[in-house]
């Protein structure tokens, strides 16, 4: 098994070998890594997008807006760290589309990282594919074959609003439950704890 | 009284990095002691009558154990090199977490001999390799095997049995990544594998001369002597492959930095120094200036500085023997006649020996000297330019002053090469492969970005500058992290024509305790580590200064 430190600086230099910079070829690496540790096939995506990456034209986005479409395929690396790049801006756009990404996956572990930054939950759609990106701490998906995806005609990118998964009413029946930990103070007790005695209002 | 920290500017000038010595915070001495009362016991010793064999050796506390796996070959004297590109070596060794089954041993007696082009796995940790001093070796075991102990004067030449050549860890060949092993509180402080590895291997450097004695001569042999294996450390070739290291991890290197200036700054603020405190200051002073005609190098650099440390040392001595003892911020008196009097070779020696009294300020900095990088590597895209600006200004200021029109500033180019993978530093006018060029010329990069923002407007944010300047991406992380870590970045141009790489070397292997620096050109050099630690059987109750008593 390669070691995760392994995959990092690998992919950065193979990153930077292909025509990145440096500081976007650091950027790669800790994000393939990334896919890695979240058990996504990022090593296969990006070897697979850099094998057609001098022989076919990308798009670099530069811009990004709430719609973005181009003929040409988008470079999700481009895209990615432009996201990244436009941050506070994606995210008073709050939802966008993006039409024709080649290699889509990996854009995920840049969104993921907005979504630690920004302190958001950010829900990604590729195609038919949905990952909910927790704070960079976690990715829940119905992607789980781990293959290649060369293309997606549709990315959907929302910022999701800090809101509980749960209703009021859920809440207080769970709580009900936890008061069951609660010893009854004697008045004895009451009298000696803090702020007892004194005046308030002084 | 207040002190500030020494200015970064000042601090971290490669000059004044390169006259680092070990302290109470280096690496190898914390790691002793924070394994002193563990459990050491050599758990398998299996070597033919020439020493080539396995044998393991293991540090215990509750359930958690490490265990030292060590492979001796035999080798032909015309394969043994201490170079990176040699293929072959006297012993290798890797540190395993937990106890290794007879599957492991088989699966590591097939990788661990082949180092680089053999594969490790997360369960293990570190990995190394050494070659004997084949001069002292021999001339161990001839005597050991005779019935008498060894010259000591041609072990005190040397220094060690055996020197190793590289220390691996974090990752490198399928050893276990750093993550996984991080929240483990005996090895909160960097380096403490690589550390342990290191003094398992030298006491198995004892054992293996001590039975290939015994095997050569059952009825006469004895044992080396305990008072000559403790004053044996392990010696270590290193080349430039440890440079870059201290570019690569700026946070890691302020956090190292940072320690040793919140030590000092702690010390010279005692307004009433005790007596035995002062006395022990002086004691490993005395120690010092004995110990330095014992540093033996050919280099005429070191020679040099050697020379005027013993000079400085003096001085110092009689200086501080004639101070009043009693006076107010003893330690801040000794500090500022040392920087108006001496060389920084000898500021910084008085700085790590200052240091000796006092564990209540150095022991709850070692744990801070570890780094979570990721945490510190995303851009605040949001921040402004006039912020970017500001901390180029602020932090940079010696950097920003360099010409890099002329030649002699662009001298030099880092790379790594093909048959190794090591870095390695070229003459960008003399040799092929500039374009190839490692993101290591730091100060050419700020200046760069420096003059590129000059246009651009205050206000326009650092994420709208990157969108077209992704070629700066790399600096403007680092002008982030310094904003954050002032003593990250080395105050120097590390591609000019008088950069002394060893310089980078020794900043590093002073943090790791190791003593006796011989440069061998201004590119590698030779070390010693543990020469004069306790041996394992001792770390319950051992001198905390032994370092100074093995240097003589």
């Amino acid at each position: 098994m390669k070691s995760y430190s392994e995959i990092d600086t690998t992919v950065k230099r193979a990153s930077k070998a292909i025509g990145f910079s440096w500081g976007v070829s650091e950027e790669i690496g800790k994000s393939i890594r990334l896919l890695e540790m979240l058990g996504i096939a990022g090593v296969k995506n990006l070897n697979s997008y850099f094998k057609v990456y001098k022989n076919q034209k990308f798009q670099n986005i530069s811009l990004i807006s709430n719609n973005n479409t181009s003929s040409t395929p988008y470079c999700p690396i481009s895209l990615g760290i432009n996201f990244l790049n436009q941050l506070s801006h994606m995210e008073n756009l709050g939802n966008l589309s993006i039409s024709n990404v080649a290699y889509p996956i990996l854009l995920i572990p840049f969104i993921s990282r907005a979504s630690y930054i920004s302190g958001k939950k950010i829900l990604l759609k590729i195609d038919e594919k949905n990952f909910l990106l927790n704070f960079n701490q976690s990715v829940a998906s119905n992607y789980s074959d781990n293959n290649i995806v060369e293309k997606s005609n549709n990315v959907n990118i929302s910022f999701l609003e800090n809101t509980n998964l749960f209703s009021e009413n859920e809440w207080q029946e769970l709580y009900k439950l936890s008061e069951d930990t609660f010893v009854e103070e004697s008045k004895e007790l009451k009298e000696v704890a803090a702020g007892a005695g004194l005046n308030d209002n002084d | 009284m207040q002190v500030k920290l020494r200015e970064p500017s000042i601090v971290m000038k490669l000059s004044k990095l390169g006259s680092f010595h070990q302290s109470k915070l280096s690496f190898l001495r914390s790691f002793l002691n924070e394994f002193k009362d563990w459990k050491y016991s050599r758990d398998l010793f299996d070597l033919d009558a020439n020493g080539f064999g396995r044998a393991v050796y293991s540090f215990q506390k509750n359930k958690r154990i490490y265990s030292l796996v060590c492979f001796a070959n035999k080798i032909q004297d015309e394969d043994r090199s201490d170079r990176v590109i040699a293929t072959k070596w006297d012993a290798a060794f890797t540190l395993h977490d937990g106890v290794p089954t007879k599957m492991d041993l088989d699966r590591l007696s097939n990788n661990v001999p082949k180092q680089e082009v053999g594969r490790v796995s997360y369960k293990e940790l570190t990995l190394s390799r050494a070659n004997k001093s084949l001069r002292v070796f021999e001339h161990v075991v001839e005597s050991l095997s005779n019935g008498s102990q060894p010259d000591k004067k041609i072990l005190s030449d040397v220094g060690y049995l055996y020197r190793t050549t590289a220390v691996y860890g974090s990752g490198k060949f399928g050893l276990a990544d750093r993550f996984r092993i991080k929240n483990r509180k005996e090895i909160n402080g960097p380096f403490r594998l690589e550390m342990m590895l290191v003094y398992l291997v030298r006491q198995f450097t004892f054992d293996q001369v001590n039975h290939i004695a015994k095997n050569k001569n059952p009825k006469k042999a004895v044992k080396l002597d305990t008072e000559i294996c403790r004053n044996l450390g392990i010696g270590n070739s290193t080349g430039l492959g440890m440079a870059p290291f201290i570019v690569n991890h700026p946070t890691l290197l302020n956090n190292w930095v940072y320690a040793r200036e919140t030590v000092l700054k702690k010390i010279r603020e005692i307004k009433n120094v005790k007596n035995e405190d002062i006395e022990l200051f002086k004691n490993c002073l005395i120690k010092s200036i004995k110990s330095i005609s014992f540093w033996n190098t050919q280099s005429e650099f070191q020679i040099k500085k050697i020379k005027q440390l013993k000079i400085d040392l003096d001085k110092s001595y009689k200086y501080i023997n004639n101070l009043d003892t009693k006076i107010d911020y003893i330690f801040n008196e000794i500090y500022i006649w040392a920087e108006n009097n001496l060389k920084d070779e000898c500021i910084e020696c008085l700085v790590s020996l200052m240091m000796e009294p006092y564990d209540e300020i150095v022991n709850p900095m070692i744990s801070k000297m570890s780094s979570d990088e990721d945490k510190y590597f995303d851009i605040p895209t949001d921040r402004t330019i006039e912020d970017l600006r500001n901390i180029l200004e602020i932090n940079y200021s010696n950097i920003l002053k360099i010409d890099f029109s002329t030649k002699e500033n662009n001298q030099n180019f880092w790379f790594i090469s093909k048959n190794k993978e090591e870095p390695r530093l070229a003459d960008r006018y003399l040799q092929n492969g500039s374009e190839l060029e490692q993101p290591l010329a730091i100060a050419r990069d700020v200046k760069k970005l420096y003059e590129k923002i000059s246009n651009v407007k205050n206000s326009s944010t650092v994420g709208t500058f990157l969108i077209e300047n992704n070629d700066l991406r790399h600096v403007v992380r680092r002008a982030f992290i310094i904003e954050k870590f002032p003593y990250a970045e080395i105050q120097d141009n590390i591609i000019g024509s008088n950069l002394m790489p060893i310089d980078m070397l020794r900043l590093k292997l002073s943090f790791f305790g190791a003593n006796k620096f011989d440069p061998r050109s201004d590119k590698w050099l030779r070390i010693c580590m543990f020469q004069g630690a306790p041996l394992p059987n001792e770390l319950n109750n051992f001198n905390d200064q032994w370092i100074y008593e093995s240097l003589n």
